[in-house]
């Protein structure tokens, strides 16, 4: 707000009462603003100096606005090229013009006025910064608060079984949360979620979604229908954008047997004397759309059987390389042997080795682990049986056209006992064609006196395989998804598909370079026999 | 027409000219299999192409299906395939190949 005495010359014109005391003529106006490039603020940044409103000969929005406010004179306040603010005054009490020394007095005291006034506006700012931060800071507490709230406070005690679950918000806050709801007659529902968006607004779905999962339960014993029932309800209440994913399974206590039904989130893993299987049951988030249907899992557990549940933030968290965790070091670790009680921090701790020291935390961490213990070490005692990293075998191909073939052969036969699904076998060995192939042309030229080697290793719960040429000083492009209507229409090569190809046959592909040697290590989860 | 380890036919049909493939589709196989596409043009119907003694495709042989699948495009004829094995089918899927040929689940409905 700008203020000043202001002798309305109209009004002296049509009233005596004018001539009223000086002191009840005061005018105010409200702030003009500038816009941002108006000519106005070119000119006063460029003149910096108090000037008459008359001397101003060209058109602009704002200076039309003035004129019509009986502003007679307009004192800029420059500070660093920069129009900081806009004295603006009427006209003199005496009626006379400005004098210069009025006018040297105006730029004295804007030359004064500008850096307090630079200096108010940064205080202005950070003030208004720090209510923000402060604002961000609250609402995280309050999504903290909420899920803390409606996170289970103890764990279920049920005879025969070892239920462990960890929980660690990232300093965001995300929408993760699980649930244990006692279904009586010897049933435990365990659910695990993760509602898109972070902080408040993803912390209130989490509450409904949570309220509507044990409302269904209580009334309906398929998880695919419970899942279905709150997919239906959730659709309606929930933000767009966003969305839940969730895993809901029911234990038979006494019998072991699991149901589960999954809506997008993480398959679990069991371990078993056999090894570790992944529970695959498919169905789309809760609050995408309406009219779901969700497949059920049965799986049985046996005595020293352990199931994990997890959120993305464990497989989703990255290494300072990028790399994420992913599903196969996951599985690997869930294959080691620990003591019942230690599955979680067993895991939580790999997990912190690969982000590194002092990392922060992407996304919520949160893992559920159920044990069946009535004769664990059973189980335990099987599982140490189980080769947790050997090397199969470990062959070279010269770089020959057509070799790739020989490498395939290869590593069929050595895979061939280890359990994988035939499908993936096929997988694995159209990635080891199509990786030994780039070996040879794009690694090694061609040279048949330069070999490709290939090594075969079983490490926990995943075949690996390592291809290596000797071409370490070249770039590798990434993976692009082929343009198939471009490649038709004649606009590119028909070539192009052998990156694409192996990042769609195995579940990990990965690469290094070092030495003049390049390696890609292709990974295949065994997941057979669920 | 054969190239090395592969080999392509053509066996006409009441339906059209089927082009029988055997062998390893690569990039080797570039020459013979455009070889037999041309000839088959000559004959009308839905042309065809039999995987079912195709022991192993890899990306080079992707590429050769493509040209094949652009010159049948630019002159407006339509192929169709069968005698995958499941592997390749899915690997038809993925490279979207299966969008531009109609993929046939066996011979008898093929021809």
């Amino acid at each position: 707000m700008i203020s000043w005495r202001r002798r309305r010359k109209e009004g002296a014109k049509h009233s005596s009462a004018d001539a009223a005391p000086v002191e009840s003529d005061i005018g105010i106006i409200d702030p003009i603003p500038i816009p941002p490039g108006d000519p106005l603020e070119t000119a006063l940044v460029s003149l910096g100096r108090p000037v008459e409103i008359s001397e101003l000969e060209f058109d602009s929005p704002a200076l039309s606005t003035i004129r019509q406010t009986g502003v007679e004179m307009i004192v800029p306040l420059v500070g660093q090229g920069e129009l900081l603010g806009v004295l603006y005054l009427g006209h003199r009490l005496s009626d006379q013009a400005y004098s210069a020394d009025d006018r040297r007095l105006l730029s004295s005291l804007a030359s004064q006025v500008a850096p307090a006034m630079k200096v108010a506006q940064l205080v202005r700012a950070q003030q208004t910064e720090a209510k923000e931060r402060e604002r961000i800071q609250q609402e995280l507490e309050v999504a903290a608060l909420i899920q803390h709230t409606l996170l289970p406070k103890q764990l279920p005690s049920i005879p025969g079984w070892h239920v462990d679950a960890f929980y660690r918000p990232a300093r965001a806050v995300g929408g993760d949360f699980y649930d244990f709801i006692d279904l009586g007659r010897g049933r435990q529902g365990v659910v695990i979620g993760d509602v898109t968006d972070k902080g408040v607004p993803a912390a209130l779905v989490m509450a409904t979604c949570r309220s509507m999962l044990r409302a269904a339960a209580q009334r309906e014993m398929s998880p695919g229908k419970v899942l279905a029932e709150v997919n239906e309800s959730l659709v309606d209440e929930i933000p767009p954008a966003m969305f839940v994913t969730c895993l809901y399974a029911i234990i038979d206590t006494a019998g072991g047997e699991v149901i589960l039904a999954n809506a997008g989130h993480n398959l679990p893993y069991v371990r078993s004397g056999d090894g570790v299987v992944e529970l695959r049951a498919t169905g789309m988030p809760l609050g995408l759309m309406p009219g779901m249907t969700y497949d059920e899992k049965v799986y049985q557990l046996g005595d020293g059987d352990v199931m994990v549940l997890t959120s993305d933030g464990i497989t989703e968290a990255h290494n300072p390389d990028n790399e994420m965790y992913g599903f196969a070091r996951l599985m690997g670790r869930v294959a080691r042997k620990v003591k019942s009680g230690d599955v979680c921090g067993a895991i939580v701790s790999d997990l912190e080795h690969w982000t590194g020291e002092g990392a922060e935390q992407e996304d919520d961490i949160t893992l559920v682990v159920i044990t069946r213990t009535a004769s664990a070490e059973v189980a335990a005692t099987a599982f140490d049986d189980v080769p947790t990293d050997e090397v199969l075998a470990t062959f070279q191909v010269p770089s020959i056209e057509g070799n790739e073939v020989l490498a395939i052969r290869q590593v069929a036969r050595v895979v061939q006992s280890l359990g994988l699904e035939p499908t993936d076998v096929e997988r694995l060995k159209t990635a080891v064609g199509e990786a030994v192939m780039n070996a040879i042309e794009h690694g090694n030229d061609f040279n048949p006196e330069l070999s490709v080697t290939v090594e075969v290793r079983l490490t926990y719960g995943a075949v690996r395989v390592f291809i290596t040429d000797h071409g370490g000083d070249k770039e590798i492009p990434d993976a692009e998804i082929p343009d198939l209507e471009a490649k038709l229409a004649g606009d590119q090569t028909p070539r192009g598909w052998g990156l694409f190809l192996i990042e769609k046959m195995v579940d990990e592909v990965r690469s290094d370079r070092q030495n003049g040697t390049h390696t890609v290590e292709l990974v295949m989860n065994q997941k057979g026999g669920a | 027409m054969s190239g090395e380890g592969f080999v392509a036919r053509i066996e006409p049909t009441e339906a059209g000219p089927v082009i029988v493939l055997s062998g390893t589709v690569n990039r080797v196989a570039k020459e013979s299999l455009e070889a037999a596409y041309e000839e088959a043009t000559s004959i009308e119907g839905e042309m065809k192409l039999d995987f079912t003694g195709v022991d192993y495709i890899n990306s080079t042989g992707i590429a050769v299906i493509v040209g094949l699948l652009a010159k049948a495009r630019a002159s407006g004829r339509k192929i169709g395939a069968f005698g995958l094995t499941d592997h390749y089918r899915e690997v038809f899927e993925i490279t979207r190949l299966s969008d531009f040929m109609t993929i046939y689940d066996d011979a008898g409905v093929a021809k």
